[in-house]
């Protein structure tokens, strides 16, 4: 017996369950959802072909998908992590012999019509995996080394898989969503301490070493990042998808050019206008007022999660959806980091926003299971 | 799996404190973004809207047609064609040299120019477009449209390229284009943004470059709306230029076309001028050469032949020549020694062959001297030593005033390039020019038009309009700009005493139609045509004592070019002059026998309008003069005036 099995009698049942879910959530995920299908209608330069059409089926397709994981009791989620994590690495691994097997690098498993990146499903089933991980833990054993290695080792295996593919960006995210579950979870902050000084160790070691025989990266990879501290040096070369990037946000204004009138990103100064730069023709179209309330929304939805986090009484529930939502976090975070030059061009799309089958549904699932935790509360 | 679980167990406590510094960190994260994004869109946001209308938006020049050139019947001396041109984008092309050699397998190409273009992508901006072959014809054109797929990166462009029509007919005149140098941009202040088109044309010579801004016209733009590979969304704005201004020049393309024929192989020069405007009807230097090589780009072998030439086919004789006249400029000596009342028409010389100044023997061209010479007879035979004589008397300082109102030294505002001064010697000029003080010895040499003396043809001919018609013509090339007529102002009366003119002219009729004229084997018959000239043969060495006392050598056993220039001014008719006409057939020898037949050719041709009857000409020249004008029907330019390029 559960604490929430102990408690199941003040848990919502059969349709009571709609009237408890999170609405003002859902209301703000269909928000940003519909901004995307707008930017996505401007970028094609007013048609709902190639990309606001496909967008608003999958949307339709996801939504219903959150619908239906909002409804299952999150302990049968809990009790499938495990289940979930292990599939997720067979998808890794499957997209990695496929890969090799078939043509060049493959970061997809075509299921239908649908495209998967396993690399996101990945993210839900670390994060899920870790939950239950630190939920099941007794709180006493918590920051003893093996079962530090334990969490480790849940994370190091995707990261890993990821990062072979070749996908770096996406490793590294699923290595901070991790850390942000476990320091959530309670482990030792000296641990923490620890790898951070190791870090900024490793990265003074980076530096010190450039031009030395002993140098630790090769001489393009300082370039990029030489690139990426001062775009500039390289207007037409690794720079140039950020300085134009920043002409076309910048040029927004307070107000923008208003709907359609964006020019920078429709005319193809920008790269992948409608993934991972489709922030820059929000940006240009309807300014800061615009970019700025997108970033509310999303800010309003990491708060909602958060507060949801708090409120759950349970270990995994509450572990569940903060980090579920500091996935979502570091998604648009890095994202509008990246497209206002904060951070290095690296292929991360802006949540719900972004043209994109596979992000889109795990994103929804991710709130499905978010909306399950907050449905299946004791109350 | 089994998951151990205390019921009682509540939330561990640490998941609050943690979740909310998390959360803290993840809302200053946000506030970082909120304060790059003011930073972007509204501190800086003038910054980058300023590039973003640089990131759009290109100005792209319309370049404006030029304006056509016509003869003053209409006859197309320099017209605009389209033209249809090949070009690579070294960018699209991938690997140039291969695509340029798919390409030689369909359109003739040249090995050089795939060289040139190679050298050219190596240098310039990648998506910068490089000319291959330009003036390329239509099926050419299809050719490579239909193998485009094979051909990334070669694009066949319309565009405009002058023609000239009338070929070496009005080559010195009209001048020619050819594409806009470094020197032509260091010339001018402010270059027309239209220069820096690439392989845009502008005058190199003659009208072409003189009137050029006329031709040229105004450039219009247009803005367009760019995509960052810099492909053209869509217009936003077209600023329609002014195209540039037909000109009809005052030639005769007919009269210049015969009179090319007629100077044939010669290097030679002649000028025609309507006596009553000032038009020059003709301004002819042969050898000639066709100037639409220049426009397509003469190959480097083609020009070093013209360069090479002796005969010089690139220079425009006619005005950037300037020649000793000879005995021409014996009209000015005669007429400054009649002004100053030095010498009476009556007054008598006697030629003993040569002349003693100031130790010097001055010789005259008749060894055996022409004896008893009065004014009329001392001009009708050009006696030298008449002249020798009153030049004393008179001296430099009127010769050079009468010289000046007549035209020499001047450098007259035609549209033509190179023209020259000539030079009107005096005696400042030459104590600055020379260091020397001018000797006595100086102004009997520039008595009969050598020495110092220089004129072109342009001003021969000019100065023997003013005899004919003592007014101070000055010659005029364009006839109208645009359509519209370029007004004459009626020229002044010459500072000269009118009866002193009509003795001159007198003499000159004599010089052609009295049986010792120098000029009788040349006359006109014809009474309405009758002619008035005279004569010149100008040294081009000089002859040393010691050659003399061997005798002096005949022209025709003389290496060409030290044979004397031959010239022959002259204006027709007599009574009423229309026209006056300057002859120089270079290294040609004597005035009378090169220069003179020549002159009265063209005179007659002039005046008739075409090929005069043969009843004009002598009866025994008849026979040789209707084999003349057969060969040289011949020989004309077919030229294009089927009134299409009427004004």
């Amino acid at each position: 017996m559960s604490y929430l099995e102990h408690h199941s009698k003040t848990i919502p049942q059969g349709a009571k369950k709609l009237l408890y879910v999170h609405w003002p959530l859902v209301l703000l995920v269909t928000t940003v959802a519909v901004i995307g299908f707008l930017m996505l209608y401007s970028v094609a330069g007013g048609s709902f072909q190639p990309w606001a059409g496909p967008q608003m089926q999958r949307f339709g397709l996801g939504f219903a998908v959150m619908f239906v994981f909002a409804m299952v009791p999150i302990w049968f989620w809990r009790n499938i992590s495990a289940l979930a994590f292990g599939v997720s690495l067979l998808l890794l691994i499957a997209v990695e012999v496929m890969g090799q097997v078939g043509m060049g690098a493959q970061r997809w498993i075509d299921i239908g019509p649908l495209r998967l990146q396993p690399s996101e499903l990945a993210k839900i089933g670390v994060v899920m995996a870790l939950a239950a991980y630190f939920d099941w833990l007794p709180n006493q054993r918590l920051s003893h080394p093996f079962a530090i290695l334990g969490a480790l080792i849940i994370i190091a295996l995707p990261a890993g898989l990821t990062f072979i593919q070749p996908d770096l960006g996406t490793a590294l995210l699923i290595v901070i969503v991790g850390a942000i579950v476990i320091f959530v979870a309670g482990v030792h902050w000296a641990y923490f301490a620890a790898v951070f000084a190791i870090g900024a160790g490793a990265i003074a070691a980076v530096f010190q070493s450039r031009g030395t025989p002993w140098q630790l990266l090769k001489d393009y990879q300082y370039r990029r990042i030489d690139t990426f501290l001062d775009p500039s040096s390289d207007p037409l070369g690794a720079g140039y998808h950020i300085t134009q990037s920043k002409i076309a946000l910048g040029s927004g204004g307070w107000t923008g050019r208003g709907f359609m009138q964006g020019t920078q990103s429709r005319l193809n100064f920008l790269p992948e206008k409608h993934t991972d730069f489709i922030f820059t023709t929000l940006a240009e179209e309807f300014g800061f007022i615009g970019a700025g309330a997108l970033l509310l929304i999303y800010t309003l939805i990491i708060v909602f999660c958060i507060v949801a986090a708090l409120r759950a009484k349970d270990r995994y529930a509450s572990l569940l959806i903060f980090g579920l939502s500091a996935n979502f976090f570091l998604y648009f975070a890095v994202n509008m980091a990246m497209v206002m030059g904060l951070a290095p061009v690296v292929g991360v799309p802006l949540p719900l926003v972004s043209y994109g089958g596979s992000a889109m549904l795990v994103l929804l699932a991710g709130f499905g299971l978010i909306q399950s935790a907050h449905i299946h509360r004791p109350r | 799996m089994s998951l151990r679980r205390d019921p009682k167990k509540e939330p561990a406590s640490k998941i609050p404190r943690r979740a909310v510094l998390i959360g803290a960190l993840q809302l200053a994260a946000i506030g970082a973004l909120a304060s790059r994004m003011r930073f972007l869109q509204v501190e800086e946001a003038g910054t980058y809207r300023l590039l973003a209308e640089e990131n759009r938006i290109n100005m792209r020049v319309i370049p404006p047609t030029r304006g056509r050139i016509f003869d003053r019947n209409g006859i197309a001396l320099a017209l605009n064609e389209q033209s249809y041109r090949l070009t690579l984008v070294p960018e699209d092309a991938g690997d140039a040299e291969h695509v340029l050699r798919q390409l030689q397998k369909l359109v003739s190409i040249e090995d050089d120019d795939i060289e040139r273009v190679l050298n050219e992508a190596r240098r310039s901006a990648p998506f910068l477009p490089i000319t291959i072959a330009d003036r390329i014809s239509w099926s050419d054109v299809s050719k490579v449209a239909v193998n485009a797929p094979a051909l990334p990166g070669v694009t066949p462009q319309v565009g405009q390229s002058r023609i000239y029509p009338a070929g070496p007919v009005a080559a010195h005149v009209a001048g020619y284009v050819g594409p806009v140098s470094q020197r032509d941009l260091d010339r001018l202040d402010s270059p027309d943004p239209v220069l820096r088109i690439p392989r845009f044309q502008v005058g190199k010579i003659g009208v072409e470059a003189q009137m050029e801004t006329t031709l040229r016209g105004q450039a219009g733009s247009r803005r367009v709306e760019v995509n960052a590979t810099g492909r053209v969304m869509r217009e936003l704005e077209r600023r329609e230029g002014t195209p540039g201004v037909d000109l009809q020049l005052t030639l005769d393309a007919g009269l210049q076309n015969y009179i090319l024929a007629r100077l044939g192989d010669e290097s030679a020069s002649a000028v025609v001028m309507d006596i009553a405007s000032g038009d020059l009807l003709a301004i002819a230097s042969s050898p000639s050469f066709d100037p639409n090589k220049f426009v397509r780009g003469i190959s480097s072998a083609d020009y070093s032949v013209l360069r090479d030439d002796i005969r010089r086919p690139l220079a425009t004789k006619t005005v950037q020549d300037a020649y000793p006249p000879g005995s021409t400029f014996k009209m000015v000596t005669a007429l400054a020694a009649l002004q100053e009342g030095l010498v009476t028409p009556d007054d008598e010389v006697y030629c003993p062959g040569h002349m003693d100044v100031s130790g010097r023997k001055f010789h005259c061209w008749r060894r055996g001297g022409h004896g008893r010479m009065n004014f009329t007879k001392a001009l009708r035979e050009s006696c030298d030593v008449y002249f020798y004589d009153i030049a004393l008397r008179v001296g430099i300082d009127k010769i050079n005033q009468i010289g000046r109102s007549l035209g020499l030294g001047q450098r007259f505002d035609l549209p033509m390039s190179a023209i020259s001064g000539g030079l009107m010697p005096d005696r400042d000029w030459k104590q600055s020019a020379r260091g020397r003080p001018w000797v006595v010895g100086d102004t009997v040499n520039a008595s009969i038009g050598q020495g110092y003396v220089l004129a072109s043809p342009l001003q021969l001919a000019v100065m023997t309009a003013r005899l004919a018609s003592g007014r101070a013509i000055a010659p005029r090339l364009i006839k109208s700009e645009d359509g519209r007529e370029r007004g004459v102002v009626p020229p002044a009366p010459l500072p000269i005493d009118p009866d002193h003119l009509m003795l001159v002219r007198e003499a000159m009729g004599a010089v052609c139609n009295d049986r010792r004229g120098t000029a009788y084997g040349s006359r006109i018959i014809d009474a309405q045509a009758r002619m008035a000239g005279k004569t010149g043969t100008s040294q081009v060495r000089n002859i040393s004592a010691s050659e003399r006392a061997e005798g002096v050598r005949r022209n025709d056993d003389l290496p060409w070019e030290k044979r004397d220039h031959a010239l022959f001014v002259n204006f027709a008719p007599i009574e009423n002059p229309k026209i006056a006409v300057c002859v120089v057939v270079e290294h040609g020898g004597g005035g009378s026998s090169a220069a003179a037949p020549i002159a009265r050719d063209i005179t007659l041709q002039a005046l008739y309008g075409g090929p005069p009857p043969l009843s004009a000409y002598p009866a025994k020249d008849r026979a040789k003069i209707d084999e003349q004008q057969n060969r040289l029907r011949a020989l004309q330019f077919q030229l294009r005036g089927d009134g299409v390029g009427r004004v």
